[in-house]
C-alpha cells in the first residue's frame, strides 16, 4: 500500500490518488463554487428588490461591461448571472461537490475497502472537475460575457450570437466546461459503481450496506446512464454553432446590422434539444437529491439512536425514484406544443414519483418517533431537509399535473418549487454531511455553538427566501425577468421581492459563520475521538489519522446491518457493524 | 429615501454584527472549555423547543403570507376552460395545504417530543409491514384520483377538436415584440414563412401578390448586380458582387420552391388576413390561437386566461380558449381594484403618474434575449359589436392585400 512510497507535497496534496484527499479536494472546490454562485444570486436579488439601482459591487467584481452608464446592472448581465448561478449550483456544487465529496470519502470507508477501485481514475475525475470549474469562471471575463441563455441553454437562443451576446465565446466556454464536467462525472460514477459492487469487505452483503451507499450507488447509475445524453446534446449544439448543421435550427431570421437575414439552417427542431437535455435534466434532479437523502438517512438513524425505519422500503424507494426519474422528463415540456397524449403519459409517471417520496418521508418521521434525538447541527440540518422535502415536494403535484402547469410553467412558482425541494434539500443534506463527517475528514470537531447559529440562521432565511416566491408565481410573474416593473400590474409585487431579497442576502451572509467554523476548526477545533457520534458504520472503526489503506491491520469483517441502535439486551445504545452477533441474537 | 442606500446600510450592519457575534461566540465557547462541542441535555432541550416552535412558525408564516399577498395572486379565471383548471387547482392546492399543515408540525413536534435525554433509551423498531402498506396505499389511492382528474381536465383543454367554431388568430413572436394576424372573412390563416419576410410583409405571409412583388424585387437586384459586374474592374469587388448574385439566385430558387409548395387555395386565404399589434378578442367567442416564432423560442403567456403555449421556430403550435370577461368587467374585481391602487401608489412614490388601469396582457415566458422582461402585448376583451367595429377599422389599412 501507499506507505511503501515516499510522499512529497505534490503527491500528497495535489495529485493525490487517496480517496480521502480527493474527497476533501472535491469539497473545497465545491464550497468555493458555492460561494461564487451565492454571490451571483445576492447580486441579482439586489437588482430584483430594487430594479435599476446602482450596483457598485457588481462593477467592482466583474467590471464595467456588466453595468450601464448609470451604474445599474444591464439586462444582459442579469441573464448571465442567473444562468451561471444555476449552472454552478446544479452541476458544480450539488453534483460535483456533493457526490464527489461524500461518494469518495464514504464508499471505501463504509464498505471496508482500502481505496476506490481505480485511484488514478479518481484523481483524473477531480482534475477534470477542477479544470471545468476554472473554465466556467473564466467565461465571466470574455467578450460578450458568459452564457446567458438560462442554465438549460435552449437553442436557438444558445446557438446564435446574434440572438444574445452571451451565446458567443461565453457559450463556447460553457460547452467546453460542461464537456469536461461530464467526463469527470463519468470517471467518478464508473468508479463508484465498480467499487460498491466489487470491493465490499467480508460480510458486507448488499443488504447490510448503509443507506448512504445505496443512495450513492443508484446516483452513480443515474449519472452514468444520463450524462452521456447531455454530452451528445451539447456536441450537436456545437455542430450547429460552428459547422452549419441543423439539428436544432429551422426557419430562423435575425437582424444582422439592422438587416434581416434568413439563416441557412433548415429542418431542425429546437424541441429535440429539450428532449435530450431533460433526459439528463430530470435524472439530474435525483442525482442531486439522492445522495442528500442517503446522508440524511444515516444521520437521522444515528442521532435518533434508532434503526432507520423500513430499511428495505427505503432501498425500494431509492430504486423506484431512480427508475421513474428516467421516464418523466416530458413534464418540463408540457407547453412546447408536444402531443397532448404524450403529455398525459408524463403526467402519469411524474405523479407516481410522489409515492416513493411519500414513503421516504413517512419513514423519516417514523424513525424520529420514540427516538432519543441528539441535536447535532448535522441532525438539525437533516430534519430541516425532511421539512423542505415535504414542502417542496408537495408543489410538485401541481407542476407535474399538465393542466395546472399551463398557468405556472416558467413562473416563480417553479423557482420556488425546485429551490425548496432540490436546492435546499440537497444543500441541507450536504451541510449535514459536512458537520457529520468533518471529524472523519479533519480529525477535529466543528464548533457546536457556531453550528447551531449557522443552522438556525440558514433555516429561517431559506424558508424566508423561497416560500414567498410561490406567491410571485401565483401572481403570474415569469422567471428570468430582469425587471418586473415593465408591467404596471406587477409593480405591487415589489413588497414580496423585498422580503425575498432581504432573506436571500442575509442567508448568504450567515454562511460566513459556516466558513469561519470550517476553517477555524481545521486547526483549532476540539480533537475528535474515534467515534464521536457513537455510530455503527465502519468509517468510525478506522483510526482518526488518515493513512493509506484506511485500516492499519486487517480490514474489519462485517457481521450485522448498520442500524443496531438501542438494540434490546445490549448495554450500549449502539453496536458497530464489525461486532459479531452474540449467541442467539437475531440479526434484526 | 433611496431604498438601495438603506439596503446597503442594512447589509453593512449585518456583516459587522455577524462578525462580532462570531468572534464573541468563539470566545464564549472556548471559555466554557470542558464539555464544548458535545451535545448535552440542555442543548437538546433548547433545540427541541426551537424546532417545536418552527413547526408552528412555518404554519403561521404561511397564513401571514396569504393574508398579506393573497390579493396579488391571479383572480377568477377570465376564460371558460380556466374555470376547470382553477377547480383542479383548488382541489390539489387544498390537499397539499392540508398535508403541509399536518406533516411539518408533526415532524417538528416529534423532534421536540423525543429530544435526547441522558437516561433515555430509544425504542428499537426496524419496520412494521402493516403500517408501511397503509402509508403506501393511501398516497397511491389519492394520487390515482388526482391523476385521473388531472388528465380529464388536460384532455378537455387540449382536445384537438376544440378549434371548431373558433376564430383563428396567429400570434407571431420575435425579439422583442408580438404581432397578431386575424384570419379575415374566410376565417382561414394563409401560410407564412420567414423566407417571405419583407418590411411590408413582416410575418412572411405567402400570397400571389407578395410573391410577385418580392420575386420581382429579387430579379431586379440580380440584374443590377450583373450590370455592375460588367463595369467593375477591381477583382476583389467582382468576387463580392458575383457571390451576392449567386446568393440571390439561390434565394430566388428556394423562394420559388417554397411558393410552389403552397396550394393556390392557401395562398388566396392569406389575402384577407389582417396584421395588427394589439389583440382584440370578442367576449364569449372561442379563439383558436396559432403561434409562430421567427428567431428563438418564446412563450405566449396569458395568465388571466390560464393559457400558455410556446412559440417555436419551425413549428406551429396552437391553444384554444374562450374569454368570458371583458376588460371592463375585470376592472371591477375588488382584488384587481386593490392591486391597481397599490401599483398607482408605488408609481406615484417614484414620481411617475399613477394612472395605470388593469389590462389583460400577453407576456413572453421563455427566456429569449436581453429584453425578454419587456416583451408584451396588450389584450383587450370587448363585446362582439365593439370587436366587429374594431376589426373593420383595422381591415381597411392592415389587410395583407392592401399593404
Amino acid at each position: 500500500m501507499g506507505h511503501h512510497h515516499k510522499e512529497n507535497f505534490f503527491s500528497k496534496y495535489i495529485f493525490s490518488m487517496d480517496h480521502k484527499m480527493i474527497a476533501k479536494q472535491f469539497l473545497l472546490t465545491g464550497m468555493f463554487m458555492g460561494v461564487v454562485a451565492m454571490v451571483l444570486s445576492a447580486l441579482f436579488r439586489m437588482q430584483l428588490a430594487n430594479p435599476g439601482s446602482k450596483n457598485p459591487i457588481l462593477e467592482f467584481l466583474l467590471g464595467s461591461n456588466y453595468v450601464t452608464e448609470a451604474g445599474a446592472m444591464t439586462p444582459d448581465a442579469y441573464l448571465a448571472l442567473v444562468t451561471i448561478h444555476g449552472t454552478i449550483m446544479v452541476f458544480f456544487v450539488l453534483t460535483g461537490g456533493l457526490s464527489g465529496t461524500f461518494a469518495n470519502l464514504l464508499i471505501p470507508l463504509q464498505l471496508g475497502a482500502r481505496d476506490m477501485a481505480s485511484g488514478f481514475m479518481n484523481m483524473l475525475s477531480y482534475w477534470f472537475f477542477f479544470l471545468s470549474s476554472l473554465i466556467m469562471i473564466a467565461s465571466f471575463f470574455v467578450t460578450g460575457g458568459p452564457a446567458s441563455a438560462g442554465w438549460t441553454i435552449y437553442p436557438p437562443l444558445s446557438a446564435m450570437e446574434l440572438a444574445i451576446d452571451g451565446s458567443g465565446l461565453g457559450m463556447d466556454l460553457w460547452l467546453i466546461s460542461m464537456t469536461l464536467f461530464i467526463v469527470s462525472s463519468l470517471l467518478g460514477g464508473l468508479n463508484y459503481i465498480v467499487t460498491i459492487l466489487n470491493l465490499r469487505t467480508k460480510g458486507m452483503s448488499m443488504t447490510r450496506m448503509p443507506l448512504t451507499m445505496w443512495a450513492i450507488f443508484v446516483t452513480a447509475i443515474l449519472g452514468v446512464l444520463s450524462f452521456p445524453v447531455l454530452l451528445s446534446a451539447a456536441l450537436l449544439l456545437v455542430f450547429d454553432r460552428t459547422m452549419g448543421t441543423s439539428f436544432y435550427l429551422s426557419d430562423i431570421m435575425l437582424a444582422e446590422n439592422g438587416i434581416m437575414q434568413v439563416l441557412a439552417h433548415d429542418g431542425g427542431s429546437p424541441v429535440l434539444f429539450q428532449h435530450l437535455f431533460w433526459f439528463l435534466g430530470h435524472p439530474e434532479v435525483y442525482i442531486v437529491l439522492l445522495p442528500a437523502l442517503g446522508i440524511t438517512s444515516e444521520i437521522i438513524a444515528t442521532n435518533s439512536r434508532k434503526p432507520i425505519f423500513g430499511y428495505r422500503a427505503m432501498i425500494g424507494s431509492i430504486f423506484a425514484i431512480g427508475f421513474l426519474s428516467f421516464i418523466v422528463w416530458g413534464h418540463h415540456m408540457f407547453i412546447t406544443g408536444m402531443n397532448p397524449f404524450l403529455g398525459s403519459v408524463f403526467v402519469f409517471t411524474t405523479l407516481l414519483i410522489a409515492i416513493p417520496s411519500a414513503i421516504k418521508v413517512f419513514n423519516y418521521i417514523a424513525t424520529l418517533w420514540r427516538g432519543n434525538l441528539q441535536f447535532t447541527p448535522a441532525m438539525l440540518f437533516s430534519i430541516a431537509l425532511v421539512s423542505t422535502f415535504i414542502t417542496g415536494g408537495l408543489t410538485g403535484l401541481i407542476l407535474g399535473d399538465s393542466a395546472l402547469d399551463i398557468n405556472v410553467h416558467d413562473t416563480y412558482f417553479v423557482v420556488a418549487h425546485f429551490h425548496i425541494v432540490m436546492g435546499l434539500s440537497a444543500i441541507f443534506g450536504m451541510l449535514a454531511g459536512v458537520y457529520h463527517w468533518y471529524p472523519r475528514m479533519y480529525g477535529r470537531l466543528m464548533n457546536l455553538k457556531l453550528g447551531y447559529v449557522h443552522f438556525w440562521g440558514t433555516f429561517i432565511c431559506a424558508y424566508g427566501t423561497f416560500f414567498p416566491m410561490h406567491f410571485l408565481g401565483m401572481a403570474g410573474l415569469p422567471r428570468r425577468y430582469y425587471d418586473n416593473t415593465a408591467y404596471p400590474m406587477f409593480e405591487s409585487l415589489i413588497s414580496i421581492n423585498e422580503v425575498v431579497s432581504f432573506f436571500a442576502i442575509t442567508g448568504a451572509i450567515i454562511q460566513v459563520i459556516f466558513f469561519f467554523n470550517f476553517f477555524y476548526s481545521m486547526y483549532r477545533g476540539t480533537k475528535s475521538p474515534q467515534n464521536p457520534w457513537k455510530s455503527n458504520t465502519l468509517e468510525w472503526t478506522a483510526p482518526v489519522e488518515h493513512i493509506h489503506g484506511n485500516w492499519p491491520g486487517e480490514i474489519p469483517t462485517v457481521h450485522r446491518w448498520a442500524y443496531d441502535y438501542s438494540k434490546p439486551g445490549k448495554k450500549e445504545d449502539f453496536v458497530p457493524q464489525n461486532v459479531p452477533l452474540s449467541k442467539g441474537e437475531k440479526e434484526h | 429615501m433611496d431604498l438601495n442606500f438603506i439596503l446597503k446600510i442594512v447589509i453593512g450592519l449585518l456583516v459587522i454584527i455577524t462578525f462580532f457575534q462570531v468572534i464573541r461566540l468563539i470566545e464564549l465557547s472556548s471559555r466554557l472549555a470542558e464539555n464544548k462541542d458535545e451535545v448535552t441535555d440542555r442543548s437538546n432541550k433548547i433545540n427541541g423547543i426551537l424546532l417545536f416552535i418552527s413547526g408552528f412558525a412555518l404554519v403561521a408564516f404561511f397564513f401571514w403570507q396569504r393574508a398579506q399577498w393573497g390579493y396579488l395572486t391571479l383572480q377568477d379565471p377570465a376564460s371558460e376552460h380556466g374555470v376547470l383548471i382553477d377547480q383542479l387547482w383548488d382541489t390539489t392546492m387544498g390537499l397539499i395545504i392540508v398535508v403541509f399543515l399536518i406533516l411539518n408540525p408533526v415532524l417538528f413536534g416529534f423532534a421536540f417530543l423525543y429530544r435526547g435525554r441522558k437516561n433515555r433509551k430509544a425504542y428499537f423498531i426496524s419496520h412494521n409491514n402493516k403500517l408501511e402498506i397503509f402509508w403506501t396505499a393511501v398516497p397511491t389511492v389519492v394520487l390515482s384520483g388526482l391523476i385521473v382528474y388531472g388528465l380529464m381536465v388536460w384532455g378537455d383543454v387540449t382536445n384537438v377538436n376544440n378549434a371548431k367554431g373558433g376564430i383563428f388568430i396567429e400570434v407571431y413572436a420575435k425579439q422583442f415584440n408580438w404581432t397578431a394576424r386575424y384570419a379575415g372573412e374566410d376565417n382561414k390563416l394563409g401560410d407564412g414563412h420567414v423566407r417571405f419576410y419583407a418590411p411590408t410583409n413582416p410575418l412572411g405571409v405567402v400570397t400571389d401578390n407578395m410573391y410577385k412583388i418580392q420575386s420581382e424585387d429579387l430579379d431586379e437586384k440580380i440584374i443590377i448586380d450583373k450590370e455592375k459586374l460588367l463595369v467593375e474592374k477591381n477583382i476583389g469587388k467582382q468576387k463580392t458582387i458575383s457571390d451576392r448574385i449567386d446568393r440571390n439566385i439561390a434565394k430566388q430558387k428556394m423562394f420559388k420552391a417554397y411558393y410552389n409548395s403552397i396550394s393556390e387555395e392557401e395562398r388566396k386565404s392569406g389575402e384577407d388576413d389582417i396584421v395588427v399589434a394589439e389583440l382584440y378578442l370578442p367576449v364569449n367567442q372561442k379563439v383558436a390561437m396559432k403561434f409562430r416564432s421567427q428567431d428563438v423560442i418564446h412563450s405566449a403567456y396569458m395568465p388571466h386566461f390560464r393559457a400558455q403555449m410556446n412559440c417555436v421556430p419551425g413549428l406551429s403550435t396552437q391553444f384554444v380558449f374562450t374569454p368570458t370577461k371583458t376588460t371592463e368587467e375585470m376592472r371591477k374585481n375588488p382584488d384587481i381594484i386593490k392591486q391597481v391602487k397599490e401599483a398607482n401608489r408605488i408609481l406615484e412614490g417614484k414620481g411617475q403618474q399613477g394612472n395605470v388601469e388593469f389590462d389583460y396582457s400577453l407576456l413572453c415566458n421563455k427566456i429569449c434575449g436581453n429584453a425578454h422582461y419587456n416583451m408584451k402585448m396588450k389584450i383587450v376583451v370587448v363585446s362582439q359589436e365593439e370587436y366587429d367595429i374594431w376589426l373593420k377599422e383595422q381591415a381597411e389599412t392592415r389587410m395583407i392585400k392592401n399593404m
